[in-house]
């Protein structure tokens, strides 16, 4: 067994060395290989990004389905997420991710196709692709990363940014007289017929975590059904852009994001969920 | 035994779609070319499974394209000017991922939400880019209800052996009016796995990515240099274009699409006077057949490029003529079609009284 680091690695080895954190004795489990390059990602340190890859992946590597389901990722944060999933993935237009999976699962409607979006990318630019592929049932999976600022372009203003949040765009904090109110996209969507499955989580806390891999899985499951969309908003931070340690990001998003997003199913096939 | 039908532009089109066995049809409606989406939506699930998909906009249309071009099943559009104009970001994407479809362009006369009478106002847009960034579609421009259907097979065979979009530029005219076409057998639906398409992940090979992003300058201009490399074999192997009575011209008329069977017309009635025109008509309009104009050029006494437009593909002609001869230009615009008489008229008074 090694440890799953590259050894040309210079960062990580030297964190070895020092810390004494990345040895063999201390692997604990280990990331879905399978599924997952070995590379660094090019995530901050804390942000919800890594961790929802990794659900991701270990829910294909558990399902089997690696050869048979096709991502697609968005502009923003997780452009790059085909860097560290290994499956056929396409990158689309900024807002367009669920139009391009649309057209992916139309000519290929035996694999499993899912989105993967940022909350710029899925309910500001890409509101109407958003709308209709939902309300077309299309049976694809959605999965919805909200974190209530523009990460990519350095912390501007979202259709999710709560009312008085401070971002560049909103340096005074955001007012909705002006600026508008939040989008509550994921409450749309469970009002439209053509969703199956529409469901709030978040990863920033391991119980969290456990949820959210459920809801992943659940989805991929339902996609064999054709019954509809499946739609997961994962209520995410930012670190770097909320300008707060990830500990305290954590904190912030429990105090802050989770009353005005709140957690749970808004749209279960068997009734509404927990 | 000949299948000939009469047939709209579009309809030929549309059915052409079907028999070379399209796999998918994203669009949205707008005139003059709605007929498009309503034939494929009545024929082709029913009699080939091909997908027809009324989408949300152009945008979300263009989007599906390149979703499902990126599977390498033959995947097309279709819409007019304002549409196409919605399409271009999607468009650039395409062209940087190098993705094989159909993108269909029955001009309408413009600019802004313009007129639905025919135009020729978007040569440019299709010629030279239209979207962001340097790249090229294959463009080719039928002048008849037969090539409307012709090019559809044409435009799937170029597109899948560069891997780049192609476009059809007709015009409104050329969508709505009705002629004799022969179709060609139904063709079967055939699927196979090109190596670089997004179907799911090969077994033992990493996961396939279709992109147009390149942070790293190096690899971008990389990405370019190789695009480059296949707009100079396109510009090489497929320029295609019909010379009329080129042979003893003393004129040459210059024209693409709808617009050259008028100057055909214009052409004999010049002969019947004495004046020996013959006429250019380029059937790619990229790639742009500068050279045989080039070779035109030295022996002819003037060219008269005739557009429905401001003066669009006069500027390839120039380039091709490099100002040997005097290149006028004669243009209408907001969907007016001249008539044969009308040219001859400028023929006469601008190149045959001019050169004399």
């Amino acid at each position: 067994m090694t440890t799953q680091v590259k050894k040309d690695d210079k960062h990580y080895t030297e964190m070895i060395k020092k810390e004494g954190i990345c040895i063999n004795e201390n692997l604990v489990y280990e990331p879905p290989r399978k599924v997952m390059y070995d590379v660094s990602m090019h995530y901050c340190p804390g942000c919800g990004h890594g961790v929802t890859h990794r659900i991701l992946a270990e829910v294909i590597e558990e399902l089997e389905i690696q050869g048979d389901v096709i991502g697609v990722a968005p502009v923003g944060c997780s452009v790059l997420a085909y860097n560290y999933l290994n499956i056929d993935m396409s990158e689309a237009a900024h807002g367009r991710a669920s139009a391009v999976a649309t057209g992916i699962k139309r000519v290929l409607p035996e694999k499993y196709v899912f989105s993967y979006q940022g909350d710029g990318d899925l309910a500001a630019i890409g509101t109407g692709e958003t709308i209709h592929t939902c309300n077309r049932g299309e049976n694809i999976l959605i999965i919805f990363i909200n974190n209530g600022i523009y990460g990519m372009t350095g912390g501007q203003m979202a259709p999710t940014t709560l009312p008085g949040m401070k971002s560049t765009t909103s340096p005074f904090g955001r007012d909705v007289k002006v600026m508008g109110n939040p989008l509550k996209i994921t409450d749309v969507v469970a009002q439209l017929p053509g969703t199956y499955y529409v469901t709030r989580q978040s990863v920033h806390k391991p119980g969290n975590v456990r949820k959210t891999k459920a809801a992943i899985k659940k989805s991929f499951e339902y996609q064999k059904l054709d019954n509809g969309t499946c739609f997961i908003e994962i209520v995410s931070n930012c670190p770097s852009n909320w300008k707060m340690t990830p500990v305290d990001s954590n904190k912030w998003l429990e105090e802050n994001m989770l009353p005005f997003y709140p957690l749970g199913d808004l749209k279960a096939p068997n009734g509404k969920g927990e | 035994m000949k299948e000939l039908k009469l047939m709209k532009g579009n309809e030929a089109l549309a059915e052409a779609a079907i028999r070379v066995g399209c796999d998918a049809y994203f669009g949205y409606p707008i005139t003059p070319q709605s007929e498009i989406l309503e034939y494929l939506s009545r024929e082709a699930t029913n009699r080939t499974g091909m997908v027809v998909l009324q989408a949300e906009s152009e945008i979300a249309s263009i989007n599906m394209v390149y979703g499902a071009a990126g599977t390498g099943k033959k995947a097309m559009t279709s819409s007019s000017s304002p549409g196409i104009s919605l399409m271009q970001e999607g468009i650039s994407y395409i062209a940087c991922a190098e993705l094989p479809c159909l993108l269909v362009n029955v001009n309408r006369g413009g600019p802004g939400l313009g007129t639905i009478q025919p135009g020729q106002g978007d040569y440019f847009q299709a010629v030279k880019g239209g979207g962001h960034g340097d790249y090229h579609l294959i463009v080719l421009a039928p002048n008849t209800v037969q090539e409307m259907a012709d090019f559809v097979k044409l435009s799937f065979d170029l597109a899948f052996k560069y891997r780049n979009p192609v476009m059809i530029l007709a015009d409104g005219a050329l969508g709505q009016m009705m002629e004799k076409v022969e179709l060609f057998p139904q063709e079967e639906r055939t699927f196979s796995d090109l190596g670089w398409t997004t179907i799911g992940r090969r077994k033992g090979k990493d996961g396939k990515v279709i992109t147009s992003l390149y942070l790293q300058s190096e690899q971008m201009e990389q990405i370019n240099i190789g695009l480059q490399k296949k707009y100079d074999t396109i510009r090489k192997n497929e320029v295609r274009y019909e010379a009329i009575n080129c042979d003893d011209a003393e004129y040459v008329i210059t024209a693409f699409g709808l617009i050259s069977r008028i100057c055909q017309k214009t052409a004999d009635l010049a002969r019947e006077k004495g004046i020996k025109v013959g006429i250019l008509r380029p059937i790619t309009l990229f790639p742009f057949p500068y050279e045989v104009l080039r070779k035109l050029a030295d022996k002819v006494k003037g060219f008269l490029d005739v557009e429905m437009n401001a003066g669009q593909m006069v500027e390839d002609v120039m380039l091709g003529v490099e100002g040997k001869v005097p290149v006028e230009f004669y243009g209408r615009m907001g969907g007016i079609i001249p008539t044969p008489e009308e040219i001859l008229e400028v023929l006469e008074k601008k190149l045959v009284g001019g050169t004399k």
